[in-house]
């Protein structure tokens, strides 16, 4: 409408916004018209592609991450095999938003971003590559702050194993 | 025709202790063609969602650092026997897969 | 530790020394026993039954890496493309699981079983391949992956814990497994090295950032998968062995290589199979 909009109709447009966007809500909900597509988009492309660890943490904003011993992170001393290594992640900071994975010297460091929404325990296993010996890092958001615990695995190539 | 993943819901009180086996080749794109000599392309999954009783409970982004044959294991709270939980993703190159499973 | 490494010396230059003289066989028995023995002397603390993970018994550490692999192996398409190959019909209608008892359920751990009638060790492949054979379907090549490999990446997962059962009974099947037992003892390759040198003398030594493992438990965990998705069978593990230490290795299928597993599969006796694993 234009600038002379008198009160009374404001009201009328603002009720009509929030109505239909709880409509909107409720089918996403439902799982109805939840569009994979839709979420593809929501990729950190600069975070994935950046190749330096202190961009990386810029970018996610995690440059003044806490030490913390409430995230319990279980992975290798030694990899089997630096293309499958198990990583464990448990944490215990109350609010759990996201946890992050990165391998301090892969070439392009940050590994994944895990959303905890309500209804998940803070805990993920899943098996990352590792290219060489690094620390394996991992970002707690919990509460809108950053909190950070890491674990030196070695990569190492055997001799007549491997 | 080869499932595009299997997935394990088990029930432990009311918590679900979910895992899933997704198969896709996970290539970092830093990969030479043993043959041809050229790089393979990279082709990984991306985009990662779970939903419990169609409620979205988890969003991951994954880079192609996620090992072939990507497993991952989460845990749903409030969960009940009879419960659906979907698990969806895409790749870069835009394909896309979904399973669904019932808690027993 | 000097002490147990002359015995196990002694034991080695007993066994091939007797097996030379030709003075008559230790029996195939006596050979598990002394195995055991020499390796309980170096090894006290790890059970036997433990020697089925090989060098990973040395280290929780890998241990455990594998243990959660095997919860969820990244393999499993692998062995689902086996499980199809398996049940997939011939052209003559029939299947694998008709040539063997009970579907080929609990079977793997009977082979290799000497064969009077062909005076040859037969192992588990080779009667996948006469199964082929006798119904007219081509035999599959015993270092392919692709058909070999996979097919027994299923169907020797359907003998899993089953228990190593191989028989050598009367002198010829006797003849094979000292043919075995001689190999084993060879020093091969520009290396100069026997199996034994590496996996009966100094199993739980580390060389070139590896444990050595033992040979007591090394035939109950084929085909294995490498790195997780590289699929290697006994036969293609005894090849790349034999070239790492610099010598023309036998053929996959080969008689010299299924006597070295008949003689190498006795000493693991009583331990239990478990097909399609994951190793580093």
């Amino acid at each position: 409408m234009g600038p002379r909009m008198n009160s009374s109709a404001q009201g009328t447009r603002r009720i009509f916004l929030r109505k239909f966007a709880l409509c909107s809500a409720g089918f996403l909900a439902a799982g109805w018209l939840y569009p994979v597509r839709l979420l593809a988009a929501q990729w950190n492309k600069p975070a994935f592609d950046s190749k330096q660890l202190d961009e990386v943490l810029k970018i996610i904003g995690a440059t003044s991450a806490i030490e913390s011993s409430q995230i319990e992170l279980k992975a290798p001393e030694i990899a089997e095999n630096g293309a499958i290594v198990p990583v464990e992640v448990t944490s215990r900071i109350p609010g759990t938003q996201s946890i992050y994975v990165i391998a301090e010297k892969n070439p392009q460091p940050l590994v994944a971003i895990f959303d905890i929404l309500p209804g998940l325990e803070p805990f993920i296993s899943t098996r990352i590559k590792m290219g060489e010996s690094a620390k394996v890092r991992v970002l707690v958001k919990a509460g809108g702050k950053f909190y950070v615990t890491s674990h030196e695995v070695k990569v190492t190539i055997g001799g007549c194993g491997g | 025709m080869a499932d595009a993943m299997k997935i394990r819901a088990r029930l432990q009180g009311d918590v679900a202790d979910v895992k899933v086996l997704m198969f896709h080749p996970m290539e970092t794109g830093l990969r030479k063609d043993p043959i041809s000599g050229d790089l393979i392309p990279a082709h990984f999954i991306q985009r990662v969602v779970v939903t419990h009783n169609g409620k979205v409970v988890m969003e991951a982004q994954w880079s192609m650092a996620i090992s072939k044959n990507p497993f991952v294991n989460f845990r749903i709270r409030d969960a009940k026997a009879g419960d659906k939980i979907t698990v969806g993703w895409e790749d870069n190159m835009g394909a896309k897969a979904s399973i669904e499973a019932a808690l027993n | 530790m000097t002490r147990t490494l002359c015995l196990a010396r002694l034991l080695a230059v007993l066994l091939l020394t007797v097996c030379s003289a030709g003075q008559g066989y230790a029996s195939p028995e006596q050979d598990r026993e002394a195995f055991i023995s020499a390796y309980r002397a170096r090894i006290p603390d790890i059970p036997i039954e433990s020697y089925v993970n090989g060098a990973l018994m040395f280290s929780a550490d890998a241990l455990a890496q594998f243990n959660s692999i095997m919860e969820f192996p990244p393999f499993q398409d692998d062995i689902d493309r086996g499980r199809k190959l398996w049940e997939a019909p011939f052209r003559n209608g029939r299947a694998f699981a008709d040539c063997f008892p009970d579907a080929g359920r609990a079977i793997a751990g009977n082979y290799p079983y000497y064969d009077s009638r062909s005076d040859k060790v037969v192992t588990f492949e080779m009667e996948i391949n006469r199964c082929l054979r006798e119904n007219g379907e081509a035999e599959f090549k015993f270092a392919d992956k692709a058909t070999m490999g996979t097919v027994t990446a299923y169907a020797r997962t359907l003998s899993d814990g089953m228990r190593t059962n191989i028989k050598v009974e009367g002198q010829r099947a006797l003849a094979k497994y000292e043919r075995g037992k001689k190999l084993y003892f060879t020093r091969i390759g520009q290396y100069n090295f026997a199996c034994s040198s590496c996996h009966l003398v100094n199993a739980g030594k580390i060389l070139r950032t590896e444990f050595l493992s033992p040979t007591v438990g090394q035939t109950t965990h084929w085909p294995v998968f490498r790195g997780g998705d590289n699929l290697n069978t006994l036969h293609m593990r005894y090849r790349r062995c034999m070239e790492q230490m610099r010598a023309t290795p036998f053929p996959a299928g080969s008689e010299e290589l299924n006597d070295l597993e008949y003689f190498q599969s006795y000493l693991s006796n009583g331990l239990p199979l478990r097909a399609s694993v994951f190793r580093k």
